[in-house]
């Protein structure tokens, strides 16, 4: 490197953001004295265009080759500053952040103490830029096919979106039919709408596109590769049905005798066979056999479906099938599962009789659900009165802090129901009215007016005196303690993440946030990417979400998709593990550690390879290689020693 | 050099003279080295005064090997008479190199271990608690001996070292393959370990495949199996943090590493780096489970910085006396 180093250094007041802490002219003289440096300037916004034309100028008039900006997280804008060195010539590798925002003014009180460190941050910017290369990105081949895990709404939105873009797309879903929660449900807030109505013609849909393929009653059992190049297996469990030769006419469900099954879709209320179709509008509606209780798996005797079956399509010698598809993207759209309230013993879900679910009282009044649309107690009586308790599970510190979004509404909806169906007294008792949606407030106002008891206090306790279910409030808006007696109570349980979800993020590797749902890459700008490249996310696998909600991120994460794989190439980021050849002795410390699995072990050399495609330039593996070997493009020990250096000098 | 023999020095600082015997180790071929070169000081083996080496030109030696770590004041001035008088500088062994296992004594004060040595150990004699001085008054004479310094230093940290042969001791063919490299005038760039660049993993034939322990274990705990690596079986092995040279010549009878030829090509600190990845073998996502598997590494700073501690960044539990 013979050429002269001349440092461009600027130093950002982000409005008052950073100069209210930092005395930003002080940062800069500092900066001016360090060696190298040529310009050092602060500026009211640097990324804004007169501040990136500072720089402009600066590189083309004054031959500045190393840029180093004082201002926000490179996670903001790193790539904005990348840019503008590009765009006149010079490598944006050459380019080094000094975070005097996040790590400076907006964590201190302290003025002076604010300076200091800054110009401390800014030592070692400086200190290191010299020290760095010039790297380039790179493009390797894409894949145009996409991927969709979970076939409920947004996942179905999301593919038919793909498919609608002349991309072929498959979806994988664990259950035997594709529907998702929304399948569950009688009508839909807050225009009360028929859920089936609305729903099952697109799942019909995805069944009859050409470029969409389905795999049901599957799941998502390896992942290899990377963005653009993911080769997925799937596992197709055994249904025992051969799908070709099935006519979907039901007769075997008719004569199965055993029949005594608690049905899972109908949330337990009713019963089902051993073969079976989970509800009349399943796509595809061809039955499945439950193996754990079918008296064929579990006797050996009996075969009754396998002789009546017209086309000969029961097959008990079926296996579990392992298929592999390549993909470009993958939309993950895995939903999400109600909080079971028996968790918690104060609100008697599973003690007593009458409490029962939101989910359940949605199948209740669903025409077409177990007890044909009429509202009934275990007894078998209609109700006379109903309490529907909020925030079961949600906004409570002792299960999940989060608010599960659309439970307010969702009440709100089977309140009407249960006026409409029993015309009982029905008595809501919730915390706070989170009505947010387009539409939901004026619902709320409709359903105020139709005689519902709103009580202002969360159901606390559900008890039973004499036969009698009592529920337990603190009724804030009287101030007063409050005992309500009622024959039946619905809970609207909170939305959680499902019971796969750390699996099916470790198969992905794609991370979660605390609550445990999957975490986006930002929450406001990239919502519906990942931190892993090529796989979105979309629905309430993200975090609590309602139908419309849902229905916007699948097409959103559809367009995701979209926009990758219609790129036809992948760009790859340039800062990435490598590993000298030289120096790695084999120890394979670092292959299992990396959670891209980017790293293999070449048999014949005995040394670790880095798959420059997969990497995302983490350091796990450089920070754990016991040699020299491992280094990472743009953080090479020189350079991190270097700016440590530059820190401590000040 | 092939016209004249070459002028050969050796020295033997604070160590165990382990070396020294590495050096006879190369037995027959010692008469090769008489064939090529003098030996002009070895105090081991041959009896020479300091003064004659002060007597020397600058530069009268070709080669000098120093082993041993400076611990006091004659080992510096020694060393720094050998510099001036040897045109190359090599650090033969750990101690020389990197501070060696006598570099464990900076997790102590100076005052710690001589009242240790003078005073606490069972077989002490020592009355009046008489701690030796570097000057102190014997029947009306002022005695001096070399003054113990604070700490335990590498040679590097006092001189300009041209070469690194480290190990405990390094393997005679190793110091025979560098005499016979210094004869044919084919030496590596000045600063550079006279070993391969590789790691002891890459010289031990076990075959690695779990990289995940469960429980550690010392290696009185277990008879290992023969084929696997030890790491998988639980042992703390610095083969994967050490340099290789040594033909893996602990883990080939069933004994774990434990770091003596040094760190890897360009890293800065063994210690650190072994207990990285010795540490991430450990890696659940159960935590108080990995805390479990993790305390059951005995004495991890005796243990990853048992041939290193002068040479890491942690340099010792105190370092203040300046050089």
């Amino acid at each position: 490197m013979s050429e002269e180093i001349k440092i461009g250094v600027y130093v950002c007041h982000c409005g008052s953001n950073i100069a209210d802490k930092v005395d930003c002219a002080a940062v800069a003289e500092f900066a001016s004295k360090l060696p190298n440096v040529t310009v050092a300037r602060d500026f009211q916004y640097m990324c804004a265009d007169p501040g990136q034309e500072l720089i402009r100028k600066d590189i083309k008039e004054q031959g500045i080759n190393r840029v180093v900006v004082a201002s926000c997280s490179p996670r903001m804008h790193e790539p904005t500053f990348r840019k503008v060195c590009e765009s006149v010539g010079l490598n944006g590798y050459f380019f080094e952040m000094a975070n005097i925002r996040e790590h400076v003014s907006w964590c201190t009180e302290d003025r002076e103490a604010a300076t200091e460190k800054a110009k401390a941050l800014v030592a070692a910017a400086v200190a290191r830029v010299p020290l760095q290369e010039p790297l380039y990105e790179r493009y390797a081949d894409m894949n145009d096919r996409v991927l969709v895990i979970g076939g409920g709404i947004a996942g179905i939105e999301a593919a038919l979106k793909v498919s609608g873009g002349n991309k072929e797309v498959v979806i994988v879903e664990k259950e035997p039919s594709i529907g998702g929660t929304m399948a569950k449900l009688d009508k839909t807030f807050p225009t009360l709408d028929c859920s089936a109505c609305i729903l099952t013609p697109k799942m019909v849909e995805c069944a009859q596109r050409d470029n969409v393929k389905l795999y049901t009653y599957s799941e998502v059992e390896k992942v290899d590769g990377y963005v653009g190049n993911f080769t997925v297996t799937i596992r197709k469990k055994a249904r025992s049905v051969d799908l070709d030769k099935c006519t979907g006419c039901g007769l075997c469900i008719t004569k199965c005798p055993t029949k005594d099954i608690p049905h899972e879709w109908e949330e337990n209320l009713t019963t089902r066979t051993a073969i079976f179709t989970p509800f009349p509008q399943a796509v595809p509606n061809k039955p499945v056999i439950d193996r754990e209780n079918c008296r064929y798996f579990t006797t050996g005797k009996c075969g009754i479906c396998a002789k009546v079956c017209p086309t000969d399509a029961v097959d008990f010698e079926q296996e579990d099938e392992l298929v592999t598809e390549d993909f470009g993207a993958i939309i993950v759209a895995t939903g999400f599962e109600l909080f079971d309230p028996s968790v918690g013993p104060q609100w008697g879900f599973g003690k007593f009789d009458n409490v029962i679910t939101s989910l359940q009282f949605e199948r209740m009044v669903n025409a077409s659900g177990p007890t044909k649309g009429k509202v009934l107690l275990k007894n078998g009586e209609e109700p006379k009165s109903i309490a529907i308790l909020h925030c079961i599970g949600s906004r409570d510190e002792n299960y999940h802090e989060y608010c599960s979004r659309f439970c307010c509404t969702a009440a709100l909806k089977l309140a009407h129901l249960a006026k409409e169906k029993t015309n009982g007294d029905v008595y809501s008792f919730y915390i706070d009215m989170r009505t947010f949606g387009k539409g939901y407030e004026e619902f709320y106002n409709r359903i105020m007016s139709e005689g519902i008891h709103f009580i202002r206090g969360k159901g606390t306790e559900v008890v039973e005196r004499k036969g009698q279910l009592l529920v337990r409030t603190e009724d804030t808006l009287l101030g007063k303690y409050r005992e309500v007696p009622v024959d039946m109570v619905v809970l609207m349980a909170a939305c959680q993440p499902g019971q796969d979800t750390e699996k099916l993020a470790q198969t992905l590797a794609i991370q979660r946030s605390a609550d445990g749902f999957f975490l986006e890459a930002h929450p406001k700008l990239e919502p519906l990417k990942t931190a892993t490249d090529g796989i979105f996310l979309c629905g309430a696998c993200q975090g609590p979400k309602d139908i419309p909600d849902s229905v916007a991120q699948g097409a959103g994460a559809a367009s995701e998709a979209l926009s990758l794989i219609s790129a036809g190439k992948v760009k790859i980021s340039p800062i990435v593990a490598r590993c000298d050849e030289d120096k790695c002795g084999g120890c394979m410390i670092c292959i299992n550690l990396c959670p891209y699995t980017a790293i293999s072990y070449d048999e014949e050399k005995k040394v670790a390879v880095v798959n420059e495609a997969k990497c995302k330039g983490c350091g796990t593996c450089s920070g754990s290689c016991p040699t020299g070997a491992m280094t990472n493009t743009n953080f090479t020990d020189e350079q991190i020693m270097t700016q440590i250096e530059g820190v401590l000098a000040v | 050099m092939s016209d004249k023999k070459l002028k050969l020095g050796l020295y033997w600082a604070a160590g165990c003279g382990g070396c020294d015997v590495a050096v006879l180790d190369i037995d027959e071929k010692i008469l090769d080295v008489a064939e090529v070169a003098d030996i002009h000081f070895w105090p081991i083996a041959m009896d020479f005064k300091y003064k004659d080496v002060a007597a020397m030109d600058d530069g009268f030696l070709d080669v000098c090997f120093l082993n041993g770590a400076i611990r006091n004041s004659e080992n510096k001035e020694v060393a720094e008479l050998l510099r001036a008088k040897s045109k190359v500088l090599v650090a033969l062994g750990t101690c020389a190199c990197y501070g060696g296992v006598i570099g464990l004594a900076n997790f102590c004060t100076r005052e710690e271990i001589l009242e240790t040595a003078f005073k606490k150990t069972v077989s002490t004699d020592n009355p009046e608690g008489i701690i030796p001085q570097p000057v102190s008054e014997v029947d009306g004479c002022e005695l001096h001996i070399p003054e113990v310094y604070e700490a335990v230093y590498k040679l590097d940290d006092f001189v300009n070292v041209d070469y690194y042969l480290p190990g405990c001791p390094p393997r005679a063919e190793l110091i025979a393959k560098a005499i016979d490299a210094i004869v044919a005038g084919q030496l590596p760039e000045p600063g550079s370990v006279l070993l391969p660049a590789k790691t002891v993993c890459d010289e031990c034939k076990r075959e690695k495949k779990d990289r995940h322990v469960d429980e550690f274990k010392r290696p009185w705990e277990l008879i290992p199996d023969e084929e696997k690596c030890l790491l998988d079986q639980g042992l703390v092995c610095m083969g994967p943090a050490t340099r290789a040279g040594c033909g893996a010549a602990c883990t080939n009878v069933n004994m774990p590493c434990r770091g003596c030829y040094g760190p890897a090509e360009g890293v800065i600190d063994q210690g650190a780096k072994a207990m990285s990845a010795v540490a991430v073998t450990a890696v659940s996502t159960n935590l108080a489970e990995m805390e479990k598997v993790i305390s059951q590494v005995k004495d991890p700073a005796g243990t990853f910085y048992m041939y290193g501690l002068p040479n890491s960044l942690l340099r010792g539990r105190q370092m203040k006396e300046a050089k």
